[in-house]
């Protein structure tokens, strides 16, 4: 029994210790941002590896989870008679939830993994040492600029995404089942405010970048630098991504929706 | 309190622990200027984590290091920082950027640090793969490179800011006669070419003794032997006639410790390991 109990306050402290490394890392972190803003190359170099290579993963799913939610939303919305709101519906849903929520999951599994499994490899092989000692700080060099590029990237690939999957819908919806087109179009434009539906959801993209990006950079830096430290700091980056991301989301659609 | 002019540095009174394990118990070590050091001991003694001190990469937990008239744990990070662009480094395994070609990873250092027109940064790449042998090898990946040769690559690039003291780490580990040959008098040729300043850790007792201008043996967290090769070689010292002549027993234990033998194979010692 007090083997157990030993254990599970071992287990405490170290998350608790790795929650403050975390923030710690954070705050060396943020000076080394406007360097990484004066680099824009750099930063340009990671969009690219981080956006535009996560584009596919993205369109993908975006137009999947509109052909479903088109499926899904017809066949309850016929038994009510009211088809036609078959846009709204799918537009509400991603572009309130489904977009930042599902882009931050998948982008933390394309991006945010491979970002980790980079930063770690590159300290396990002393790149990152090396770089210290050539008087090159790893934190503007390496860290800042994957930073930047990963907050800059979230919420494109989450409007991406939610723009297919709109699409979908109205594949699905319109090409298939017969809804009117004219009402699939006009229902979005009437029933998605601006401010309430579109900013919050760029706001959560924005958020969710950030913590994914973070998680992501962090896990790499703080790896055990061999291949089974690696390949645990890739595991606990998604893992971590995905919670974060999935009770932020709770947290700030009850803030944002008023519920 | 500053230092010996005649010394590049100076180490005092240092301390550094691992954990529980005491790495360095008050070492004091000087090593002058344009020679060639050798820092010695066998595997877990502490030499890698010796240079990191030097480097200003880890802390210790008592004394200081100097390195060119300056405290190197009680520098800013900016003033750290310009330390260390005339310090050059040849990690254990090169430690080259593997996403960059070789004449980027020897541009590196001049791109981050100088605003050179991009001709003259070609050019002062070429001229140190050139020294190390390796201006042909300039479109290759690290990925494409024999173990010598990334460390060649890590060797021209560790000395392209023309700095005044290189350290290499563990440099002719896993190398073939050829490529052991080579990396012994590259170092030898650049020191002296440069009138630089370097530190040696190794633990391949022929080829670093047949370079360093001084032997410094590690044993026990402090420098057991130092001197000229021939003079540590003469050493009165069982430990470091053990290390020097490659003795398989004697001070150093060939077993790790173990509980006594009876315990393991006649008494009712520990089933860890083994089969219950």
């Amino acid at each position: 029994m007090i083997r157990l109990l030993a254990a599970l306050g071992q287990r405490a402290q170290s998350a608790l210790a790795r929650l403050g490394r975390l923030h710690l890392f954070l705050l060396g972190l943020l000076p080394a941002l406007p360097g990484g803003l004066l680099r824009p190359r750099l930063v340009v170099d990671q969009l690219f590896h981080i956006g535009v290579l996560s584009m596919q993963i993205i369109l993908v799913s975006g137009a999947f989870v509109g052909l479903v939610l088109g499926l899904q939303g017809y066949n309850i919305l016929i038994t009510y008679g009211s088809a036609e709101s078959l846009g709204v519906v799918v537009a509400l849903s991603l572009v309130r939830e489904l977009g930042p929520v599902i882009t931050a999951l998948l982008f933390a599994g394309r991006a945010g993994s491979a970002i980790t499994a980079e930063i770690g490899l590159m300290k396990s092989t002393e790149q990152l040492a090396g770089m210290e000692m050539m008087a090159v700080d790893p934190m503007k060099r390496v860290i800042a600029p994957r930073f930047i590029a990963g907050f800059m990237a979230m919420p494109l690939l989450a409007a991406l995404f939610s723009a297919v999957g709109v699409l979908g819908g109205f594949f699905i919806g319109v090409g298939t089942l017969g809804v009117d087109a004219g009402a699939y179009w006009s229902q979005i434009e009437s029933g998605v405010d601006f401010y309430d539906d579109i900013v919050n959801g760029v706001i959560k993209s924005l958020v969710f970048g950030a913590v994914a990006i973070w998680i992501a950079v962090f896990e790499g830096l703080d790896c055990v630098p061999t291949a089974e430290g690696v390949s645990r700091a890739t595991t606990r980056t998604v893992v971590n991504t995905s919670l974060a991301v999935l009770g932020l989301d709770f947290i700030m659609t009850a803030l944002m929706f008023n519920i | 309190m500053s230092m010996d002019d005649t010394h590049l540095i100076e180490i005092r009174n240092l301390s550094f622990r691992r954990g529980a394990r005491m790495i360095f118990d008050d070492l004091n070590l000087s090593i002058p200027r344009g020679s060639i050091a050798a820092i010695m001991g066998p595997s877990g003694t502490g030499k890698t984590t010796l240079l990191k001190l030097i480097g200003g990469q880890l802390r210790p937990d008592r004394g200081e290091v100097w390195v060119d008239g300056q405290n190197v744990h009680k520098l800013r990070h900016s003033a750290l920082y310009a330390l260390r662009k005339r310090m050059g480094m040849l990690f254990q395994h090169g430690a080259l950027l593997t996403d960059l070609s070789v004449f980027e990873n020897v541009a590196f250092p001049l791109r981050e640090h100088t605003r050179l027109p991009e001709t003259m940064i070609r050019d002062m790449a070429l001229m140190k793969l050139n020294a190390v042998g390796l201006r042909g090898a300039r479109d290759m990946m690290p990925a494409e490179l024999s173990g010598g040769m990334a460390r060649r690559v890590a060797l021209a690039r560790a000395i392209a800011l023309d700095p005044m003291l290189v350290m290499y780490d563990e440099p002719f580990t896993g190398q073939d006669p050829i490529t052991l040959g080579v990396l012994v008098r590259l170092i030898r040729t650049l020191n002296d070419a440069l009138g630089l300043s370097s530190i040696l850790v190794s633990h391949d007792v022929a080829e670093a003794a047949s370079i360093a201008d001084r032997v410094y043996v590690l044993a026990g967290g402090k420098v057991v032997a130092s001197g000229t090769a021939d003079e540590v070689n003469r050493s009165d010292s069982p430990w470091v006639r053990q290390f020097m002549q490659g003795l398989p027993d004697g001070p150093v234990p060939f077993q790790y410790p173990a509980p006594a033998l009876e315990d393991d194979f006649l008494g009712q010692g520990s089933t860890k390991g083994g089969c219950a």
